[in-house]
This record gives C-alpha cells, structure tokens and sequence, in this order.
C-alpha cells in the first residue's frame, strides 16, 4: 500500500514538474545568472562581468524612460480601471429606481449591461490593439471622423504619432479592455452585501455617496486589492507589452515615449543581440513588480471585515 | 449543472421615467431615487456604446472597401463586400493561421487540463515529503514576469530542437498554464469529499482509476472552468509565440494578424484587415454568447480565490 502510493506520486507528479522545471524554473534560474554575463545570445562563449550590466542599466536613459512609463502604467492603470469599474459596479446595484420593499435596486437590463461590458475581456489584447490603432489613426481613424462630424475639425490629434498622447493612447486601450471584468467581479461581489445594511444607514439619513463609502468599499476591498494586484502586475507584464508592440510606432515610440520595461528587454534581447544585458533588464522589472505587489499589500492591509 | 444559459437576448425594456410607481417613503428620497436611476442609466448606456461602437465598426468595416472605410469611416457598407472576407480568409493566409491555431491550443489545452489536474490531485490528496515545497514552486510562477524567463528560454528551446514547431509551443503553453492550474484544482480536489474515493479503494480500485474513474468525473464543474480560462489565454496568447515561433509558415492566429496589419500598411488592403479581425474575433465572442455564464464564472474565479 505504502509502495504503491509512493509509485503513484512519483508517476503522477514527474512529468507536470519536468515541464515546468525545463521551460519555467530553468529558464528563471538561468535569467538571474546571464544578468552578471556579457552574452550577445549569438555565440556560445561568454564572460562574467560582475555588475557591469547593473551599472549599465542604472546609466542608461532608455532603461529610465521605459521605467518611469511603466511604473505610470502600474499606478494609473488600476486607479482607473478600478474606479470606473466601482463606479459602474455600483450603479448596476444600487442605482436602480426604488421597487417595494427594497431601499436600494439594481437597474433594469443589468444582466445585459455585465454581458455587454465583459465582451472586451474575452478578446484577445492583439485584436484590442490593432482595432484600436485603426480608430486612432489620424487621417482615416474612427476617432478623429468623429471629431469633425461634430465640428471639432480644428482638433486632430495625431493620437499614437504624438509623444505626448501616445502613452496614454495606450493606457485608454489597456482600460477600454479590463474595466468590464471588474465591473462583473464588483457586482458580484456587491450583490452579496446584504441589502438591510443598506436599509439601515438610508434610514439613518445616509446618502448613497455615503453609503458606498461607509458599506459597499469596506466590504468590497479584499476583491479591489487584488483587483490592485492583478491590474499592476498586467501594466507591468504581457498585457502592456503587446499594447505597446502592437500599437506604437517602432515599437515604442515616437522618440520612446511609450517604451515601457517588458518591451525594452525583449529589444534589448532580440533586436540588439545583448541577451546578458536584456536578462539584467528583466531583473530589474522583476524587482519593480515585487516592490508594487509588496506594497499594495502593505498599504491595503485593513481589518478584515466578516459579515 | 446547467449546459447552457442563454443570456437575456434583448435589454430589458426601459420604462419612461414619468411612470410614477415610486413606494412608500418620502417624495424626497423617490426623487432621490429618480435622479439617480436616470443618471446610472444615463452613464451606463454611455459605456455600454463605448465598448460595443469600436467592435460594431470592426464588422461594419470588414464589408466596405477600402476607399469608403478611409473615406467615410461612418458611413455604413453601400453592399456587402464578401470579397474582403474570402480574400483574408485565402491569400492573407488566415485559414492557415486559424489551423495552427487550433492544433496548438488543443494539445496544449488537453495537456495542460491532463497534467494540471494529476498533479493537482496529488497535491490536495497525499501527504509525503515535498508535498508543500512543490506546491509553492507550481503557485510562485504566477507571480514572475515571464519576459524575464523567456531570453533563456529562447535558447532552451533552441538548444532542444524546439523552435517554431508546433509540439514545442504546446509543451512551453502547457508549461506556462501550470501554475493556475495547479493552483485552482488544488484548492478545488479539497473540497470535494474523500469518502467516494476511499470506497472506490475499499473496492480494490488502484490509485490511478480512483483518479481516472471517480476523481477527474467529479472535478467537472472545475475542470471546465479552468479549461475556459486556459482556452482563452492560449488561444490569445501573443508574447510566447512572437518570440518563440517565428517561422512564416506556422504562425498563431494572433500572430498572423500583426503580420496583416504590418504588411498591409504597405499594401493598404485595410478591408482585408478588418475581415481577419472580425474572423479572429468571431469564434471567441460565439463562444462567449453561447456560454455566457461559465466564461464569466471562469475568469473571475481566479481574482476571486
């Protein structure tokens, strides 16, 4: 018996853990020690350098410049999305006209609002960026057609060709995308308040704005912290990438005003041919989302509320 | 459980505001109520047509031509210009891209939900040295950038003979599903009762057809809502074949429409473009509408764990 269920663990866990040590755990391993390399990812022959990469990266304008937009990303982002999403979240659950017996009502047609605002989330991020990339598209766009149909025809952006806008031409996809999620995670965490509280404070005289501060926020914020979480590490990972390589012009620019880290690295590695310096950059990115996960953690930690 | 649950076709119809049914309780607050319900409508609709215009301009441009779409973006098709959708479908290399597609994300989802599950299984179930430490190594992969690992892994990969071939995109997809997976079935194998499992052994079942016969059965509900999550991601997946799949011919769905885009910025077939991506987009929304319910109960699962 003993035997047997020892077989059996090995057989059953050996090949999902060889897996993922070959193409997860290797790979991440080797990452940190490359980062201390001068590899070009060419050849095979290579040096250690110490921290020269580091000091490399710490005087290099573009590694500071793909910082300073992803960590706008990874602020901007989820305070957006987020706040949209309550926002919505909350107006689907509680804005509705007074029914009997009830202080507070859903509107009509929510189940078509959720259905309607998750459509996004199901869609892949490249077929986001490409449409959207059309609809900013300066001469021809859906966006600027419409800026002269009323009669704003002085006021053509040129949207993802200007150094100013285009970053946040890129944070407007990234949030048209997500924000439906959070308004389907929000309702349903909301629908699960029970409604007398609700009841109780309009009937003290609350007003709904001090209703969502004092009821729904509290009890909704475990979900809003990971919902924190989640939406950091997206403005700092895959999602962000492919906006950014999808959208922008180069990718990245014009002139880098869009370049955010996780672009930098895969150019770094596969454009430029510095595999070493690439991996020492992804380090860096590495420390960037550790530091935001940890203190959203830590700036959220809050009594937790039992109801 | 239910198979499928068909999302309300139409919104509900909005009654006129003036209708007066306001219930007891001061004219104060029902105006309150009033005002407000006007207004979360009024905001609601707003956002609803912001999400839906660019999608609805998507499909209405896949049937213009190109002059009309430059021209006129809002203007709706003058007729329906199947010709886009055929000329993708065949000379943009779409159905190939669509092949490859499939192959990839079936292997790679059979296998993901196969070995995701065993591995799950032996996690919630037994105890044996090891046992949290391996459970860790599986849930700390969800949290690491995976552009960090990917310049090795590119060489990896080279290195074993794996670069742009379908079975290798399959292992690495298969790979990187691993940690939610094993994450969400692990705390989903706990929760399901042992005494089923013990009577199946009272019976003489071995480990393995507890496992095959009686566990992976009783694990539906959260098979298919994993199996939905990791669908969607790998059939969306953009960063890992770009970097590890690059020869033409084998391109991903996801892929394939950058390659349109970039290469018809030259060309300039922007109606072609627009019926790849609203082809690209059409099985995943299909999908959604019919299955409305899971998908959603899929993806939020894990931000609500």
């Amino acid at each position: 018996m003993q035997h047997g269920k020892y077989r059996f663990i090995v057989g059953f866990l050996a090949a999902p853990l060889a897996l993922y040590a070959i193409f997860v755990i290797w790979p991440f391993a080797q990452s940190i020690y490359y980062s201390f390399t001068d590899w070009t990812g060419l050849s095979s022959d290579f040096q250690m350098v110490g921290f020269d990469n580091y000091s490399r990266m710490l005087d290099d304008d573009i590694f500071w410049k793909s910082l300073q937009h992803s960590v706008l990303l990874a602020l901007l982002l989820p305070l957006v999305t987020l706040g949209l999403a309550l926002f919505f979240a909350f107006m689907l659950n509680v804005g509705g006209r007074r029914r009997k017996n009830a202080a507070v009502a859903g509107v009509r047609g929510s189940a078509f609002y959720k259905i309607a605002y998750f459509f996004p989330q199901v869609l892949s991020i490249v077929i986001v960026a490409l449409l959207f990339q059309f609809a900013f598209n300066p001469t021809s766009g859906m966006l600027n057609a419409t800026l002269k149909a009323v009669g704003l025809k002085s006021l053509q952006p040129d949207w993802l060709g200007d150094p100013d806008l285009a970053l946040y031409c890129v944070m407007v996809v990234l949030i048209w995308s997500t924000v439906g999620f959070f308004v389907v995670l929000f309702s349903a965490g909301m629908a699960s308040i029970p409604k007398d509280f609700y009841e109780a404070a309009l009937l003290d005289g609350a007003s709904r704005i001090t209703t969502f501060f004092k009821i729904t926020l509290p009890l909704l914020w475990d979900t809003v912290q990971s919902g924190w979480v989640y939406m950091g590490i997206l403005a700092l990972g895959v999602e962000a990438f492919t906006a950014v390589q999808v959208m922008t012009v180069g990718p990245g620019g014009p002139d880098y005003s869009t370049t955010v880290l996780p672009l930098y690295v895969y150019q770094t590695a596969f454009r430029d041919a510095q595999a070493g310096y690439a991996t020492t950059i992804g380090v860096g990115l590495l420390i960037v989302t550790m530091l935001f996960a940890a203190i959203v953690m830590r700036l959220g930690r809050r009594e937790r509320l039992e109801f | 459980m239910k198979v499928t649950e068909t999302p309300p076709a139409v919104p509900a119809p909005r009654s006129p505001v003036t209708k007066t049914d306001a219930p007891a309780g001061g004219p104060a607050k029902s105006s309150e109520g009033k005002v407000l319900n006007v207004f979360s409508h009024g905001v609601l609709i707003i956002w609803a047509v912001l999400v839906v215009m660019p999608l609805l301009w998507a499909v209405m441009s896949s049937f213009k031509t190109d002059d009309s779409i430059l021209s006129t973006p809002w203007a709706l098709p003058d007729e329906l210009h199947f010709e886009n959708w055929s000329r993708a479908w065949n000379q943009a290399h779409m159905s190939d891209y669509f092949l490859n597609t499939i192959l990839v994300v079936g292997g790679s989802l059979i296998g993901t939900l196969l070995l995701g599950s065993m591995a799950a299984y032996v996690l919630a179930r037994f105890d044996f040295p090891g046992n949290r430490f391996i459970y860790f190594l599986f849930i700390g992969g969800m949290s690491f950038p995976i552009i960090l690992a990917l310049v090795p892994l590119f060489f990896v990969m080279n290195n074993m003979g794996l670069l742009n071939s379908v079975h290798g995109l399959i292992l690495v997809y298969i790979a990187y599903s691993l940690p939610f997976t094993v994450f969400f079935l692990t705390s989903f194998f706990r929760t399901l009762p042992t005494s089923i499992a013990e009577a199946a052994m009272l019976d003489g079942a071995s480990h393995t057809r507890t496992f095959f016969q009686v566990m992976l059965p009783m694990a539906k509900p959260g098979l298919i809502s994993v199996g939905i999550f990791n669908f969607l991601g790998q059939w969306n997946q953009y960063m890992l074949p770009t970097v590890l799949n690059t020869d033409p011919d084998g391109k991903v769905l996801s892929q394939g429409l950058v390659e349109l885009a970039t290469s018809q910025g030259y060309k300039g077939d922007w109606s072609g473009l627009f019926a790849g991506l609203v082809m690209a987009m059409l099985p995943v929304l299909g999908a959604y509408i019919v299955f409305q319910r899971q998908v959603v109960a899929g993806l939020t699962a894990g931000a609500l764990k």
